[in-house]
């Protein structure tokens, strides 16, 4: 006969309780966590996919890349006959590294190039200007909060808020009537006096302590000495978060000069890319790998200002 | 000593207050001068050329052109379309983006590493993966292959009513890093000691989730809303590129019919479509702020 199970103290069932418990929760945390791992690492790859995909294809031959995906671009476009497969087949890893096509788009065919620069002459300017522009005036309405300023930057969230297609018909006709369709001006002006910059620095600027100021000006410093001495130098990381986002959106631009700029000569890379045909469809990936970099260098030096000036938008900061 | 003093420093402030008002002011003269010349004195002119029957003659024909913008089936399928994908692309972002970002509040190891990769779409240009969209969504291409594994029929993704679900992805791929990074400051802003209180309270997740962590995030629930509203009309930029200006019925948006007017150029048209649009975003922009005050007002402060 055994020997009956002695009964647990009332504290000792208590305890296993609270053991069976703990061991319950951290098992489910810990397979919560392997999920979310899984999880993340799946949209991961989605994300990144198109971006390795586009660099690695870079790397092929020619003939390579007419062999893969020859069928899709013989029919989008027109001309260049090319060995035409019957099925994309789309590879990782190109079957032999080759730098061929940056080859040709750097050295042989200067088109390439010189759609690359239109891009960075056009984005350029409207960089450096508009955040010139939009330090100052972000001051101005840090400074002093009366209700004509109220309005005015009321109004200026209102036109960021509006779509390209909304802003580029006063775009357009402004451009008409000062004479400068056709050229760079008509993109670099609405660009350097878009509001967006002015809106993320003013948020920024408001959360400068006034106490700051009112020193300065006790100590006998003028408005424009309050602002290059103490603003500007507290600005200069927000400067260089709103720097970022104004790039990356107009180095993706597509609507402005489709509309204003009606030589194709002057058009950036963004929107020349669509329209490279058939037969040079090796050296779009390239290209594509080029024109993607100064994007990419940018996040890479500086994605904690970009993720700073994303949150500066939202407003939860400021 | 009152007298002294209720005379002297008032004036002396007052003149102060007036000087840095003056000279603040200057600094806002480029930006005003350049936003006026270029954005307002033009618009008001376009609200002016949407009610006047050319811009030769000026006749004063009110609502004539709304009407006939309105009547013009190009401009309602353009509308349609649009509305018809923010409705799905726009929902969408938020909550696959608040996921995303709850996500990476978790415990999870490398997670600066996957903010960064959910944040590359961002910084890459529309025009660099246009190519590897139209090899996978080709009618010969991986989206179909993959179709078949599973026995479904090839299908003609740019040129079919599934057009807009591609986009609606294309859409999410390079604005869902974005919205989540809105969505994580937003996270991380909500008072630890509430949190805290609603563990001691033994609260389940998805009760803290419901009942504090949305109330915190009302405010930016309804930034991201805004900012993907505008962000899904540049959506056009996709199109355009992989489609060109004369896009299948489905993909037919609000931009292309803007884009094609463009090249006509009627001014009537231009200008009627511009109003238009204008009022529809301020109304719908206002509309969510109205409904976020509504929610979010007892969590201010």
């Amino acid at each position: 006969m055994s020997k009956p199970k002695k009964p647990l103290q009332p504290w000792e069932e208590e305890l296993v309780k609270v053991r069976k418990a703990a061991k319950r929760r951290r098992t489910w945390s810990l397979t919560k966590r392997g999920f979310g791992t899984l999880f993340a690492a799946f949209f991961a790859i989605l994300f990144l996919m198109p971006i390795v995909l586009t660099i690695t294809n870079s790397f092929m031959s020619s003939s390579e890349i007419s062999s893969n995906y020859g069928m899709v671009f013989a029919t989008t476009s027109s001309g260049g006959k090319v060995y035409i497969s019957e099925k994309v087949n789309l590879k990782f890893i190109p079957d032999m590294v080759s730098f061929s096509q940056y080859v040709t788009v750097l050295f042989k065919s200067p088109e390439y190039l010189l759609k690359f620069w239109n891009s960075v002459i056009l984005v350029g300017p409207i960089v450096v200007f508009q955040l010139t522009v939009a330090t100052l005036a972000s001051y101005g309405f840090a400074r002093y909060r009366g209700k004509i300023r109220e309005i005015i930057f009321f109004l200026y969230i209102i036109l960021m808020l509006m779509p390209y297609q909304v802003t580029l018909v006063p775009n357009y006709l402004v451009s008409d009537w000062l004479n400068i369709l056709d050229t760079r001006w008509a993109i670099w002006l609405p660009g350097i006096f878009s509001p967006f910059a002015v809106f993320l620095l003013t948020k920024f600027m408001r959360r400068i302590p006034v106490s700051l100021v009112e020193a300065a000006q006790i100590d006998g410093a003028g408005e424009w000495q309050i602002f290059a001495k103490v603003c500007f130098p507290l600005c200069k990381g927000a400067i260089a978060s709103a720097a970022i986002l104004v790039f990356i959106d107009y180095w993706n631009m597509v609507e402005q000069p489709l509309i204003l700029l009606a030589d194709a000569e002057m058009h950036p890379l963004s929107v020349f890319l669509s329209k490279i045909n058939a037969g040079e469809i090796g050296l779009a990936f390239a290209v594509a790998t080029i024109y993607m970099v100064p994007g990419l260098l940018v996040f890479l030096y500086g994605e904690e200002y970009l993720v700073d000036g994303i949150t500066y938008q939202g407003g939860v900061k400021g | 000593m009152k007298k002294f003093k209720r005379k002297n420093p008032h004036t002396a402030l007052g003149k102060r207050i007036k000087r840095v008002k003056r000279s603040s002011g200057l600094f806002i003269a480029p930006s005003f001068l350049g936003v006026m010349t270029f954005f307002v004195i033009p618009f008001m002119v376009i609200i002016y050329y949407a009610m006047v029957d050319n811009p030769i003659s000026r006749e004063f024909v009110f609502l004539d052109n709304f009407k006939n913008i309105i009547g013009n089936a190009a401009f309602r399928t353009a509308v349609s379309n649009t509305v018809k994908f923010a409705a799905m692309s726009v929902p969408l972002a938020v909550v696959l983006s608040l996921l995303l970002a709850i996500l990476l509040e978790s415990k999870i190891p490398f997670k600066s590493q996957f903010r960064t990769f959910f944040l590359t779409p961002m910084m890459v240009p529309v025009a660099s993966v246009v190519l590897i969209w139209q090899v996978l969504f080709h009618y010969n291409g991986v989206a179909n292959d993959m179709l078949a594994m599973f026995g479904g029929g090839p299908i003609d993704w740019f040129k079919s009513y599934l057009g807009r679900v591609v986009l609606t992805i294309l859409f999410l791929w390079k604005n869902l890093g974005y919205n989540m990074i809105l969505f994580m400051a937003a996270l991380s802003s909500i008072p630890k000691d509430i949190l805290e209180v609603a563990r001691m309270e033994s609260a389940s997740a998805l009760q803290t989730f419901f009942h504090i962590k949305i109330r915190y995030l009302s405010s930016t629930i309804l930034f991201v809303t805004i900012m993907s509203l505008i962000n899904s009309f540049k959506v056009f930029r996709e199109i355009y590129l992989l489609t060109g200006d004369y896009p299948v019925d489905s993909i037919y948006m609000l931009q292309t019919f803007m884009n094609n007017t463009f090249q006509r150029l009627d001014y009537q048209k231009l200008s009627s479509a511009a109003v238009l649009m204008s009022i529809a975003m301020v109304i719908i922009i206002g509309l969510l702020f109205i409904v976020e005050n509504y929610f979010g007002k007892d969590v201010e402060g």
